[in-house]
């Protein structure tokens, strides 16, 4: 991959907001059919695995949606979920605006998680919340963006390849925060850390008896206004721009005096923030420490919630509630069919996806020449 | 003795990334880049495991991991090809399919969550043969040959001159008439069922299919393919470095002189400095990660 193409599945997103050209039309049509095409082939398979475990699509579909939306606790669970997904999700997509790939979403949510976990440990316990939780939020944007930073140098200044690079950052965190916990920071007997002396974000349950149970808490208020506040930064302010202009054509830009490389440092860097944001999620609001693989396959299943979400904040949102929707429904039905089934539909899903977009925007755009010609 | 127990052990852990890195560098000398490897491996595994389980051959059980890993290779091959999707994101789909259809089928054929019964095994596995033991698998021969074989293929024949073409400009292949699109097809293919083989080596080795066995490995695989700058004697080496390190690594566990987890870095680490260009350029190929 040379720094001058621009991968079509991030031109397919990008391309539109600057081309100017397009219809809203064509643009709902391009943006919404690959994600409607790529949830009915999964929706088929899933219809297909169902079928081959011997049991009745329609009663494993009811049970899915009567365990996650038909009450408090599976919505709590959905919601929990999901706020860990719409960061990943986030985190992928704003790289993806600047062109780059961000594969690294796991070890930059673990990051920002262990971050906030560890210095969750030395605030003294007195500290009042209102103090102590935008500390270790900020330590966790700080955790997670300094993993994410890296890359973005390394790509910036010495060209290297930010896809293997972030795999194998991947691999290389997830090691070092492994070797602190197992060997300094460790409870006996088990992988995580101690709990934190202060910091806790209040759960749902504890303001709606209707979410009993349930690990949904206030941090998705934060990770929603985090969400809003990237769309004003994509949209309406000049550095945003230019991170975008950098994605659609880094050489255009450049021509364009956009400085490329800053542009790619700094949506690593936020790209990673907002992974490591995410980890607040499961140490604030959920167990109160770090646990060893509390990240595990958020960080790919943020790739996907940004592909669906064509890469768009809101979009992010509600695609985070559908893939949520999805691993909650898993555990929900799996006295039916074995709630393995979800990881299949879901990368079935990403599959169909990444497929559709540009056989989508071909066939149409082929349609339209005709009817225009 | 030692020395050979070292070697011999080294040669063991060495073999899944021969196979894979093979199925690497063939891949990416194509131009589509090398992510799926572990997804190869998970499949190649898993088929190794359910076609010895059904037949009781552990021969039969090596085909349908090769066969597998092919098919799966296709899936890549079709999606990336065909309809031009792109690379990364269609590499980690497949890979998060492999590791997402095994577990269901785990379930479905096995009724676990967590690993198959026992198969045979290739040989090797023997009690008393010891450590020098692992050269009665055939398989692990083939491990041996298999890079130096794929470097006299890419060097030395004319379907090797037309990958490389294609994999350095596709343009020019096409109008000195070589059929582009089928050796990239080619290329995949033969990536997963090489890869796949690494995941069947694991399987025979262990006599079963266990979730996340792989852990990793193809990953490690990837990193040697970069690391020994696509060529095929040069990754056989990165691939015997990076399992020298971790035979250093379990023979002096004892020891306690460099966390595991140091050690399992290196591989990772050494791959991003070379990417980062300090130990010299590294020149892809020219036209890895583009169709059209």
């Amino acid at each position: 991959m040379t720094d001058t193409e621009t991968p079509a599945v991030i031109q397919g997103v990008v391309g539109r907001d600057m081309g100017g050209s397009s219809t809203l039309r064509s643009r709902l049509e391009e943006t919404l059919l690959p994600p409607i095409m790529a949830l009915t082939i999964a929706l088929v398979i899933g219809d297909l695995l169902i079928l081959a475990f011997g049991q009745a699509p329609g009663d494993v579909y009811r049970l899915l949606i009567e365990g996650t939306w038909g009450n408090g606790y599976g919505l709590g669970q959905v919601l929990y979920k999901a706020t860990t997904l719409t960061c990943t999700g986030l985190a992928f997509a704003i790289a993806a605006r600047a062109g780059l790939f961000n594969i690294g979403g796991e070890s930059q949510l673990a990051a920002g998680g262990f971050a906030a976990g560890a210095l969750g440990l030395l605030l003294p316990t007195g500290m009042p919340t209102l103090v102590a939780v935008p500390i270790l939020l900020i330590a966790a944007v700080v955790g997670g963006g300094a993993v994410g930073t890296v890359p973005g140098v390394l790509r910036a200044r010495f060209g290297a390849n930010e896809v293997i690079v972030t795999i194998m950052l991947n691999f290389i965190v997830l090691a070092l925060l492994n070797y602190i916990v197992a060997v300094h920071l460790h409870v006996p007997e088990t992988l995580h850390t101690a709990e934190i002396n202060t910091g806790a974000v209040p759960r749902l349950a504890d303001i709606s008896e209707a979410f009993r149970g349930s690990a949904a808490n206030l941090t998705m208020f934060i990770v929603v206004a985090a969400a809003l506040l990237l769309w004003w930064f994509l949209f309406r302010t000049r550095r945003g721009y230019e991170l975008r202009a950098v994605g659609l054509q880094p050489e255009a830009a450049e021509y364009g005096g956009i400085r490329v490389g800053a542009s790619w440092t700094m949506a690593m860097a936020i790209s990673g923030a907002i992974a490591g944001l995410g980890g607040i999620n499961y140490v604030l609001g959920y167990k109160h420490y770090y646990e060893e693989g509390f990240a595990t396959g958020s960080g790919f299943l943020g790739i996907a919630v940004a592909l669906v979400g064509r890469n768009h904040p809101v979009g992010v949102m509600l695609a985070a509630l559908l893939f949520a929707t999805l691993s909650q429904g898993g555990l929900a039905v799996n006295a039916l069919v074995p709630k393995q089934m979800v990881d299949v539909l879901q990368a079935v899903v990403i599959l169909a996806m990444v497929t559709s977009v540009p056989e989508v925007q071909r066939v149409l755009r082929a349609a339209r020449g005709r009817l225009a010609g | 003795m030692i020395a050979l127990v070292f070697l011999a052990q080294t040669i063991r852990i060495a073999m899944p990334y021969f196979f894979a890195a093979a199925g690497g560098v063939i891949s990416e000398r194509v131009g589509i880049i090398g992510l799926t490897l572990e997804g190869f491996m998970v499949t190649g595994a898993f088929c190794t495991v359910l076609g010895s389980y059904y037949s009781g051959s552990a021969w039969v059980g090596l085909a349908c991991g090769v066969l597998g890993g092919a098919v799966a290779g296709l899936l890549l091959a079709v999606a990336t090809i065909r309809y031009r999707a792109d690379q990364v994101v269609s590499g980690i789909a497949v890979n998060l399919l492999a590791i997402g259809s095994t577990r269901f089928f785990l379930r479905l054929f096995f009724n676990s969550s967590s690993n198959s019964p026992r198969v045979a095994g290739l040989g090797g596995e023997q009690a008393g043969a010891g450590l020098l033991g692992i050269f009665a698998n055939p398989l692990v021969w083939l491990g041996i040959l298999i890079l130096p074989l794929l470097g006299w293929v890419l060097y030395r024949t004319p379907f090797g001159l037309r990958a490389r073409a294609v994999g350095e400009h596709p343009q020019a292949a096409l109008s000195l008439g070589v059929p582009v699109t089928r050796i990239r097809y080619m290329g995949v293919v033969l990536s997963g069922a090489l890869a796949a083989l690494g995941g069947a080596y694991l399987a025979s080795d262990q006599h079963q299919f266990t979730d996340g066995m792989i852990a990793g490995r193809g990953f490690i695989a990837l990193a040697a393919v970069i690391f020994g700058r696509w060529h095929p004697r040069k990754v056989a080496l990165a691939c015997l470095l990076f399992a020298a390190a971790e035979t250093f690594q379990i023979q002096l566990q004892g020891l306690q002189l460099v966390p595991s987890q140091f050690v399992e870095m290196i591989p990772y680490a050494l791959t991003i400095i070379a990417l980062a260009g300090l130990v010299g350029r590294t020149n892809p190929p020219a036209a890895l990660g583009k169709v059209e």
